[in-house]
């Protein structure tokens, strides 16, 4: 009774620290960082150890070794995993030696290339910041938006749209139409789910599978007709968006680093804002934690679940809206590698707050790059890295498993809260 | 011989809290034996150990003399202890039987369950103890005394010998409880031992045969219940002199606050709850609405306040029509709501203490400015409120789900009673909690109705409408079926009246009328 007491006052104090933006920020600081970061940290120890065994265990070179002999063959099963790995961390954060390298005696070109690789994760976890915002905010407001492909895929077209058809604008008005067509595109593409939530109390998340079907043949649909290039014959792609819509690139290509990074930091920053500080932040909090106690406060249920599904919406448009304007400059049936399905995993991660997401987002952009390198360097069959990438995942995303394997003390009980009531479909 | 059971220097200590301190107990054959304390004071943490739940870090436990361990409740079971817990560990889809054989299952011809076996049984059983369960009726059609009638059946199908009832009342209406204590009655004739947990001090001196009173973790003493009172009681339990008896003087009530006339409300499944209901409510005046739960006064309640739609008929607040408004106008004309389910309705139970006491006002100057929340002004109204009702909390940034009940209705109370009201509903607003939160509402609560404020009690507990009120309605299936002036009226026949008895003529008490409290 009493243990329990004591651990629930600290859940009472993080949250309220997060309410008003922290009190002391040493003390915050003091409760650890490794006990926010052990869990990730495990997780990835985890994948990376069942992910060499798989290397291992998958490699023909590794069964050739080991006829020769019992010690060639594990030499060269720790040889294959060892430059995997390599390749995993080069490619995604960079070699050290070619950054010192190019610090000491190279140009800014050598430096911008040797760094490049942390600028690409960069990149690639721009779209995560904003998929992961936009199921972190349904969370938050009771909703279990599983729909954020179909909005993204929506917003990206919505955006390229506005993107090649218009033409002769300025940049600085160009561009933030774009992306804010996506972001309606997106808004308007979850508003139905959550309408029909709200006013029949049709589940959102079967009604959100159903939608992102739509979205799918819906856009293929337009890019293989009214949207599709000319000259292509047919082939399923956008034309080229104007270069005034584009979100520019800071460097040359190949580098790919982009202002969508920073324009996703300041949404995670209105974000929280919205959540924590507002009036509209507090209904939606109330109408997802208690629905009831949020009639009773005489907060208007209907309309929250509206706004609360619309907003996650928009914020998914914009993924989508990034990676055409900033990245791919046009779109493609390729677009989205998953992100709005992993973006789930990544709210929980993040516990479904707004920073929490960003470090969540940074962790799946980095693993994600550094796949591809490992893909391109190393003799490993790609399925394997995309298993690899499956297996670290999911003991990122399922920190109870962690939990259990390493015996850690159950946490904050809030997350489960915020899940189960996406879950509960409470009118 | 030696008695039934007896606990030796039992002590536990959870970090930072003394939850049982070299508790001695003992309990003899055919007793029945009343633990008696307020929420907290550590009457559960000590039934938990005896049931298996909890390990103590010192002291004995001994059976028939026999000193035993019990690490688990099937260890307590074996060793005939068997525990009736305040919330039933039954499953609503299976019959009685089913519920009953479950973790023990007999089976004939192979591995089939024996159903008709278990079910004579259960009949043997409830023949003999007067239960009267069908073991073919599904759990879920059962009322709630039937099926706490289930769980002791279950105990005793398992031949326990000792039942600890905790706080078995909590859940029943007064008829109910009533029965109950029959059903006890008739258990330690025939030979069985009970510990019987509560804070209510009448039911303790209406069963008991012994009472032991526990405070902060220590026995505090014993009492004969055929030579304690009330007072004597209550001043053990708290550690203070309680007030039992509300002081309120006799006043003139004011203007028409409230007025209701022909209200038709249903359930969500269209049967009538509120019947034509008509009645008004002045100013400096309570109200208290009596009856058995269930009979529409939470559909009334929810009506009132806007929660629920109703069908036909009028409600007025200070001459204005609230008939279907929504609950955010109805607040913002001047009327609080203290709802009957604090935890569903009336708290975010994972919000801090400050944002739940503005949950009602969070979207008005000063606790925001245009949309932004100003939570220094929040916590200021927090620290203040905490300070003016006495809300226990280590900060106002503690999550309210940590608080206890008693501390929780303080911060709904807070909540509603600090702003300028003139109507006040208040539904249940002591259920479940302990003897001091209790005197503490209800000083509170007549505090308002001497500013003016015109308040509507609903409330099961008969002696709280009687206290409390100035009026009484007394309800039954959906139709007031009597109105009385609070002073006019005996204690029976508000009991014959709540069971749908409307007497030839209206008694009047003989002599003064002995106040009753609801403990």
């Amino acid at each position: 009774m009493g243990k329990k007491d004591l651990e629930k006052q600290d859940i009472g104090k993080t949250i309220l620290e997060e309410l008003t933006g922290g009190e002391p920020k040493e003390k915050r600081q003091k409760r650890g960082i490794w006990k926010i970061l052990q869990i990730p940290a495990l997780a990835i120890l985890t994948g990376l150890i069942i992910g060499a065994v798989l290397i291992m265990a998958t490699s023909f070179d590794v069964y050739d070794a080991f006829k020769v002999s019992l010690w060639k063959g594990l030499g060269t099963a720790f040889a294959e995993v060892g430059e995997a790995y390599l390749a995993l961390i080069t490619g995604s954060l960079g070699n050290p030696v070619e950054i010192v390298q190019a610090l000491l005696y190279g140009d800014a070109l050598d430096f911008r290339n040797a760094i490049n690789p942390i600028l690409e994760s960069l990149v690639q976890s721009t779209p995560y910041i904003f998929a992961g915002l936009a199921c972190a905010l349904g969370f938050r407001a009771g909703l279990f938006n599983i729909g954020v492909e179909g909005q993204l895929f929506i917003g990206a077209a919505a955006a390229t749209f506005v993107g090649y058809s218009l033409t002769g604008l300025p940049p600085y008005i160009h561009m933030p139409l774009a992306f804010l067509a996506g972001a309606l595109g997106g808004a308007l593409w979850g508003m139905v789910p959550g309408l029909l939530k709200a006013t029949t109390g049709g589940h959102e998340v079967i009604n959100c599978i159903m939608m992102n079907y739509i979205a799918y043949r819906f856009t293929t649909f337009l890019l293989t007709g009214p949207m599709s290039r000319p000259g292509t014959g047919g082939m399923p792609v956008s034309p080229i968006i104007e270069k005034s819509a584009q979100i520019p690139q800071f460097f040359k290509t190949p580098i790919r680093f982009h202002l969508g990074f920073f324009i996703a930091l300041a949404f995670a920053a209105l974000v929280w804002w919205v959540l924590f500080k507002t009036t509209l932040g507090l209904n939606l909090r109330t109408v997802g934690t208690n629905p009831r106690a949020a009639k009773y406060a005489g907060m208007n249920i209907i309309a929250t679940t509206i706004i609360g599904m619309a907003a996650s919406g928009a914020l998914a448009g914009m993924a989508g809206a990034n990676e055409v304007l900033a990245v791919n400059r046009s779109m493609a049936i390729g677009l989205s590698a998953g992100y709005g399905f992993d973006s789930i995993a990544l709210a929980l991660l993040g516990n479904s707050h707004p920073v929490g997401v960003i470090f969540a987002a940074l962790l799946f952009g980095v693993l994600k790059n550094g796949a591809t390198k490992m893909m391109v360097v190393s003799t490993i069959p790609i399925d394997i890295v995309t298993i690899l990438q499956a297996v670290i995942l999911i003991f990122v995303a399922a920190p109870a498993i962690i939990r259990s394997v390493y015996r850690l003390k159950q946490p904050k009980v809030e997350a489960a809260a915020i899940m189960l009531s996406g879950w509960g479909g409470v009118k | 011989m030696a008695p039934i059971l007896q606990l030796k220097g039992i002590t536990k200590q959870f970090p930072g809290v003394l939850a049982n301190d070299h508790i001695d107990l003992t309990l003899n054959q055919g007793e029945i034996l009343a633990l008696l304390g307020e929420n907290g004071a550590g009457k559960t943490t000590l039934m938990n150990i005896l049931y298996g739940l909890y390990q103590p870090d010192e002291g004995e436990i001994l059976v028939n003399g026999e000193k035993i361990t019990i690490h688990s409740p099937t260890d307590a079971i074996n060793a005939g202890i068997g525990m009736v817990h305040q919330h039933f560990m039954l499953i609503p889809v299976f019959t009685v039987t089913e519920n009953v054989m479950l973790g023990s299952e007999p089976v004939k011809a192979g591995d089939f369950l024996d159903r008709p076996k278990t079910a004579a049984k259960i009949m043997e059983i409830s023949s003999q103890y007067k239960l009267e369960v069908d073991p073919n009726d599904y759990v879920k059609d059962l009322p709630v005394g039937v099926q706490q009638r289930v769980e002791i059946i279950k105990l005793l199908y398992r031949e326990a010998n000792i039942l600890i009832f905790d706080e078995p009342t909590a859940v029943l209406t007064p008829q109910e409880a009533d029965d109950l204590f029959v059903i006890m009655r008739s258990l330690v004739k025939q030979g069985k031992s009970i510990i019987f947990i509560t804070h209510k001090l009448r039911e303790v001196l209406d069963v008991a045969d012994r009472i032991m009173v526990i405070r902060r973790g220590a026995v505090v003493g014993e009492a004969d219940p055929k030579q304690a009172n009330r007072n004597k009681l209550a001043e053990m339990m708290v550690g203070r002199e309680v007030n039992l008896v509300v002081e309120k003087d006799i006043k003139k009530p004011g203007d028409v606050i409230l007025s209701i006339k022909d209200l038709v409300v249903t359930d969500q499944f269209k049967q009538v709850m509120v019947d034509k209901v008509s009645f008004e409510v002045h100013a400096g005046q309570i109200l208290g609405i009596a009856g058995v739960q269930g009979n529409g006064q939470t559909e009334l309640v929810e009506a009132i306040t806007g929660l629920r739609k109703s069908v036909s008929g009028e409600i007025k607040f200070k001459g204005q029509s609230i008939l279907n408004e929504p609950p955010r106008k109805i607040t913002e004309l001047g009327s609080a709501h203290v709802p009957e389910d604090r935890q569903a309705d009336g708290l975010v139970l994972p919000f801090p203490v400050a944002e739940n006491l503005v949950l009602c006002t969070y979207y008005k100057e000063p606790f925001s400015r245009g949309v932004v929340l100003q939570y220094e002004k929040i916590l200021e109204n927090s620290e203040k409120l905490v300070q003016d009702f006495d809300i226990r909390t280590p900060s106002s940034l503690t999550t309210v789900g940590s608080l206890s009940g008693g501390n929780q209705q303080k911060v709904i109370i807070a909540r509603e009673l600090s702003r300028p009201i003139e109507l006040l509903v208040a539904s249940q607003p002591t259920r479940g909690l302990d003897v001091g939160s209790i005197e503490y509402i209800h000083k509170r609560i007549v505090q308002k109705r001497d500013e003016g404020c015109a308040v509507l009690l609903v409330s099961p507990e008969l002696d709280e409408v009687i206290e409390l009120s100035d009026r009484i309605a007394v309800m039954y299936r959906g139709k007031i079926i009597a109105l009385l002036e609070a002073e006019e009226v005996a204690k029976e026949t508000l009991g014959l009246l709540m069971a749908g008895i409307v007497p030839d003529k209206i008694e009047k008490p003989q002599g003064q009328r002995v106040v009753e409290t609801t403990f």
